[in-house]
């Protein structure tokens, strides 16, 4: 059987790059670098990874600059042609940046970074990533983040709630996120992303494995 | 009474925040010479009268809103 290609996005000041890289490779799958800088021929990858960092330094406001950057028309490609699309942390930011996915993550807060495990619950499933996750189950991961906090219009949330793009909120607020939301998708569920980090719950020595369930690809 | 704070990078610094939104700028085709990023605030300050207002406006940038080594400042009434 063909091994499942997975791009995982590089931007300057992206630093769990190759955490997402290992991650893709325990659960069997084949990590391929994008470069921000390149763009790529979108139909050649079964999914996309947006890992987590400070791309181009959180410049103008985290993730603006990366959304905007050659590598991302590729994404934006991927993502119309419904090639799952997963960001991670600054991942999530550089989406909602790219207005591929709705919301902003603004500073949290309490004005402190983040850094900690958090309980979450999945409000929805996602059957492109963590698809043996169904709503209604619980994970544990870690999150890090200084501009964790989601932000949505009360229009527009209603709207999230309504179609079912809330994927997962937290159990204990951790940054002041909207009704608690720690992770969103697209309408057709391909382009998804959460604040918390799978990649670092992938063995029992990392604290957990909840996370290795995001790396799966589809199992329905 | 409202006192805008205008905080730039000095021309002799690096701005690393302006060059990288230049770039991007320029890889979507859009002419430009040169981008600068700094700061504005706003401080509200009970003072009905413009002088005295403008003089706290300065002395709380010279307390933290800038660093002389490597920003300017301008003060505006707004």
């Amino acid at each position: 059987m063909m091994k499942r290609k997975c791009g995982i996005v590089r931007f300057p000041g992206t630093n769990c790059d190759r955490d997402v890289f290992q991650a893709v490779e325990m659960v069997g799958a084949e990590p391929v670098w994008l470069w921000h800088a390149d763009q790529f021929i979108a139909k050649e990858y079964d999914s996309i990874f947006l890992p987590g960092g400070f791309s181009y330094g959180d410049y103008l406001r985290s993730g603006a600059l990366a959304s905007r950057a050659p590598v991302m028309k590729s994404v934006r490609e991927a993502a119309e042609r419904g090639i799952p699309v997963l960001g991670i942390c600054n991942g999530f930011q550089i989406l909602t940046e790219a207005q591929l996915l709705p919301g902003s993550l603004i500073r949290n807060n309490h004005l402190r970074f983040n850094d900690d495990w958090v309980g979450l619950k999945f409000q929805n499933t996602n059957r492109f990533f963590a698809g043996a996750l169904r709503k209604g189950t619980n994970a544990k991961l870690p999150v890090a983040h200084g501009d964790g906090r989601y932000f949505v219009e009360d229009d527009e949330l209603k709207r999230l709630q309504d179609k079912g793009q809330i994927w997962l909120t937290y159990e204990q607020n951790p940054n002041g996120s909207i009704n608690d939301i720690a992770g969103v998708m697209n309408e057709k569920g391909n382009v998804a992303a959460l604040m918390p980090h799978p990649e670092r719950a992938m063995t029992e020595w990392m604290g957990g494995v909840d996370g290795f369930k995001f790396f799966e690809g589809d199992l329905t | 009474m409202k006192i805008g704070v205008k905080v730039m990078p000095r021309k002799e610094i690096l701005d690393t925040q302006g060059r990288a939104v230049e770039g991007i700028l320029k890889q979507h085709g859009q002419k430009l010479e040169h981008c600068t990023v700094g700061k504005y605030i706003i401080l509200d300050i009970p003072e009905t009268d413009p002088k005295a207002a403008l003089a706290a406006a300065k002395s709380m940038a010279e307390t933290v809103l800038y660093n002389p080594l490597i920003e300017t400042f301008e003060l505006e009434q707004i």
